[in-house]
């Protein structure tokens, strides 16, 4: 879902949904949300813990009490009337944070007319009904941070989310996590490799002005500010009838920035251009709390280090542009060697199906031990988004946002069989076989009903020709194969990876 | 920090006492083949998937000339042979990605790297081989997945399609990936016609406005229907022509360089290698085979499961696109793709898996293991990177396999190559030890050595 993000392959795919705004049909039958609500008190047993915060503890059990871990241990005794998973043979985690996501957004990711397009939210158009939030919980995501696009030197406003599938709109946003913004540097933001014929350039065209942007961004930003701050100052101190500032939706995101009440997420990837952004963040007195992509910052990742800022990168994707020719596998395990807080993030519904999995590419590239790996898409992201006092490993009191694998989750063989948020069963592998066959007569019974509904509306027809337009041509009318073709002809293309 | 800098000095210092305890080997893994390689190489005491029989514990494999000269249990270890102990490590026959863009895009944005997709509809003459590039940085990056050959694919898309990949795409290359030139890298200059079934789409996306056109259903199957009939037309003309051919000479009709290319194709040597994903589409492709009596290789296959019957009674295999890979529709199985090998194998259709792009070829190991997560038999996944693809594209009497006589393509691995942190420790393409140096490693020892600022 990364149309403007960061990777071509999957150009076609995301033309798809956010350019052609496909609507398919056949609605939710993928997954029923769970109807009941979480069962007070649940119990996993005979689990294999990965707790990340404090080693494994083979053949454990975690007590859940209203959606928070209540108790981890070797031998819990079973309260009355709690809720049991036998987890026997099979790996329990934190849930997967992914923190760079496109999903649940309605329409295209990128408010891309402008270079600076701070006044857009993606929290305003979240679509709680996007198949890839139940994909995604299918492979162990419980939370994810979905970025505005990158088209822009200053981009949209992003919004951290839970995956909870069924759930509306209003119920994602992960509760008091710190909203964030997106910036963009390099190849995206100048739109190198995005022109669109018979239509002007837009500024900025080179990484020289993709710097000139921000500065200028924050250079409004500040005075701005500082009208509003005098403004407060007079007021609080008793002046009357005074006019205050004009209300700038743009720049009051960046002032947020300022005041350290928004987080700033940068999609980057060249060396030079991350430490551009430390040095414009240092004249403005504000931090980077993540750079994105980040594929070079291996480069440079004493001077990332150093800032304070996480890094989240990709697993293993290069060369689908200049500035991605010098990505290495080793990326991770470099910074994490120089004391990064790195993150592995998706960019892409179908990358976030199996985390784990990238994450384990540090292990083979860089010799990360499995720990360091699995803290790659757990607590470290946790870090990076603010909420790690709340998810990210298995204790005490943190939410019941748990993973179950039927392997080690750091193989190519491990297979999610259970995703929970807060205490609460999303996923579950074994109940969503069991009800394929009962979606499969749904449809079939929702297609006929429309076949019949349109052969008798034919009959109609033909019975008073002259009081109606003509019925659709054959095949015209046929929406629900129409959409399809679009839609799987798209994922299908040869670009799909 | 101490700590790490700890670490890091015992790396370096293990990877000095391998420099220092093995410069010979380390001199052997250059290109391929160089002048003072050995003539024979013996690896010893590892386990051996031959993917021909029973695995041989504590076995010896033996190189000379490029070929497999013997694998066992019980066999010599030649005098002149530089033996390599591989004692706790295993061996298994190169893995084949049948469907890459190896050598021919290096940097999918910029055009002038990229030559995968010829401009045009009907390009039968166009050859992959032509275009590969031997100093890809792409193909040492590859190879230390345990990749060995692929087939360089034209107009089979990654990530210059931003358009149409035209009908008759050209002519794939099975290729080594090791060699100074293109020449050392040909394993088979054709083995299959590129043919991109047409699609009947009424929405598309115009890359060149970066807008959505929209056109009413007849025109787009008018379309459709346009496409077929020149490929059925290329494919009658083809005919007549290898008729011609046959009984008259050069002065009897002008030479016809595309006809000329069909000419294997329509005679039966050369199969299609037809892309398509959806249950029409296949159906459609397989039909047209069927009528112009022409041998069909199926890739992509998304949906390959509703069509078993049909496929395994004309015996059409399939090259299924990665596994990771997110189900056509909305309300399908979130695991539908994953679970599709299993499906086919139990129905008896043969099928290799394919990365069908470049830069993530080095996944193709990952996607094999995945379908095995979702119930694919192990032994079957691991035929379907080697053998199956071999068997498929007609090279199984040269790769696929660790059998004496075979070309020494051959991987030596701490485990199981499909899983993610195995890795290879020794390479071999053509019996010649190759070298495990790429772009990346070499960034990473680079910057790893970069002193604190």
């Amino acid at each position: 879902m990364n149309f403007f993000c960061a990777k071509y392959p999957r150009l076609i795919a995301f033309a798809a949904v956010a350019a052609l705004n496909v609507i398919v049909v056949c609605g939710t039958f993928a997954a029923d949300p769970p109807d009941a609500a979480a069962p007070p008190v649940l119990l996993i047993q005979n689990a294999t813990i990965i707790t990340i915060s404090h080693g494994t503890i083979e053949h454990g059990s975690i007590l859940i009490r209203d959606g928070k871990i209540a108790e981890v241990g070797q031998s819990i005794a079973k309260p009355q009337g709690a809720e049991v998973i036998d987890a026997n043979g099979q790996f329990v985690m934190p849930g997967i944070i992914d923190c760079h996501s496109h999903i649940a957004v309605d329409g295209s990711v990128n408010e891309g007319s402008v270079s600076v397009s701070s006044m857009v939210n993606i929290a305003d158009v979240l679509n709680p009904d996007d198949i890839d939030i139940y994909r995604d919980l299918a492979g162990g995501v419980t939370v994810a941070n979905v970025l505005h696009g990158s088209a822009n030197s200053i981009g949209g406003q992003t919004v951290v989310i839970k995956l909870r599938w069924g759930a509306p709109a209003s119920r994602l946003p992960f509760e008091g996590a710190m909203p964030g913004i997106k910036f963009a540097l390099g190849e995206n933001p100048k739109r190198s490799n995005f022109s669109i014929r018979g239509q002007e350039k837009r500024y900025p065209a080179t990484r020289m002005g993709v710097e000139e942007t921000i500065r200028a961004a924050f250079t409004e930003a500040r005075d701005y500010k500082s009208k509003w701050d005098d403004y407060n100052k007079r007021t609080s101190g008793g002046e009357k009838n005074l006019i205050p500032p004009r209300r700038d939706l743009r720049l009051d995101p960046l002032v947020e920035v300022l005041e350290g009440k928004r987080y700033v997420h940068s999609h980057c990837y060249r060396e030079d251009e991350i430490l551009m952004l430390l040095r414009v963040a240092k004249e403005f007195g504000f931090k980077v709390r993540t750079f994105q992509h980040v594929l070079e910052g291996y480069k440079v990742a004493d001077e990332i280090a150093a800032s304070g800022a996480g890094a989240s990168t990709f697993s293993d994707w290069w060369a689908y542009k200049v500035e991605a020719y010098d990505a290495i596998p080793y990326n991770a395990a470099i910074m994490t060697r120089r004391g990064v807080v790195v993150s592995i993030n998706s960019d892409d519904a179908e990358e976030a199906t199996h985390l784990n999995q990238e994450a384990a590419k540090s292990i083979r590239y860089g010799g990360l031990s499995r720990e360091e790996a699995l803290k790659m898409v757990t607590i470290n992201p946790a870090m990076q988004l603010g909420i790690d006092k709340r998810v990210g490993t298995i204790d005490v009191g943190k939410d019941a946002d748990l993973v179950i694998y039927n392997h080690d989750p750091l193989s190519a063989y491990a297979v999610v069989q259970k995703t929970l948020i807060d205490g609460r069963v999303y996923f579950d592998r074994v109940r969503d076989i069991a009800e394929r066959a009962d979606r499969e007569k749904e449809k079939k019974a929702a297609e006929k009903k429309s076949e019949d509904k349109k052969s008798e509306d034919k009959k109609q027809n033909e019975k008073k020709p002259d009081d109606k337009p003509m019925p659709p041509q054959s095949g015209q009318g046929s929406a629900n194969n129409e959409t399809h073709e679009v839609d799987s002809a798209l994922v299908s293309a040869r670009g799909a990876l | 920090m101490n700590f790490v800098s700890a670490t890091a000095i015992l790396r370096n210092g293990v990877i000095l006492a391998v420099v220092f305890l093995f410069p010979a080997l380390l001199a052997a893994q250059q290109p391929t083949p160089k002048a003072d390689a050995p003539k024979a190489y013996a690896l010893v005491h590892a386990k051996i998937f031959t993917l021909a029989g029973a695995p041989i514990e504590n076995g010896t494999l033996i190189i000379r000339d490029g070929k497999i000269a013997a694998v066992g249990g019980q066999v010599e270890v030649p005098q002149d042979a530089q033996v390599i102990n591989a004692e706790g490590l295993q061996i298994y026959p190169g893995m084949f990605d049948p469907i890459t863009q190896m050598g021919l895009r290096e940097i999918g944005a910029v055009n002038s790297t990229v030559d995968s997709t010829e401009t045009g509809n009907y390009n039968p003459d166009v050859v992959a081989l032509t275009a590969v590039s031997p100093s890809s940085e792409h193909i040492p990056v590859t190879r230390v997945a345990g990749i060995t050959e692929v087939l360089a694919v034209p107009a089979s898309g990654g990530m210059d399609s931003f358009g149409p990949s035209g009908v008759i795409g050209g002519q794939a290359s099975a290729i080594y990936l090791a060699g100074w030139t293109v020449d050392d890298m040909q394993l088979k200059r054709s083995v299959a016609m590129v043919v991109n079934w047409p699609e009947i789409q009424t929405k598309t996306f115009d890359f060149t406005t970066f807008s959505r056109k929209e056109k009413p259903y007849t025109e787009a199957k008018q379309e459709y229907d346009k496409q077929v009939t020149e490929l059925t037309d290329w494919i009658e003309r083809a005919r007549h022509y290898a008729q011609a051919m046959g009984h008259g000479g050069p002065a009897d009709f002008s030479r016809d360089l595309k006809l000329e290319a069909l000419v294997p194709v329509v005679r039966g040597q050369l199969p299609l290698l037809v892309f398509a994903d959806r249950s029409r589409e296949i159906r459609n492709a397989v039909e047209f085979c069927d009528k112009q009596n022409l041998k069909m290789i199926l890739a992509g296959g998304s949906e390959a499961y509703k069509l078993k019957d049909l496929l395994r009674s004309r015996s059409i295999p399939v090259i299924l696109r990665p596994v990771l890979t997110l189900p056509l529709y909305e309300d399908d199985p979130y695991d539908r793709l994953l679970s599709q090998p299993a499906e086919l194998s139990a129905a008896g259709i043969k099928f290799a898996f394919g990365s069908f792009d470049n830069s993530f070829a080095r996944r193709l190991g990952q996607n094999a293991a995945n379908a095995v997560a979702y119930g694919l038999p192990y032994d079957e996944a691991l035929k379907a990177v080697t053998l199956y693809p071999a068997q498929i594209f007609g090279l199984a009497d040269q790769v696929g396999t660790l059998e004496s006589g075979k070309i020494a393509n051959v991987i030596v691995t701490n485990g199981d190559p499909l899983e993610i942190t195995s890795e290879v420790r020794y390479l071999f393409i053509r019996g010649q030890l190759t070298s495990l140096d790429n772009r990346h490693k070499r960034l990473f020892e680079k910057y790893s050595a970069r002193p604190k600022p």
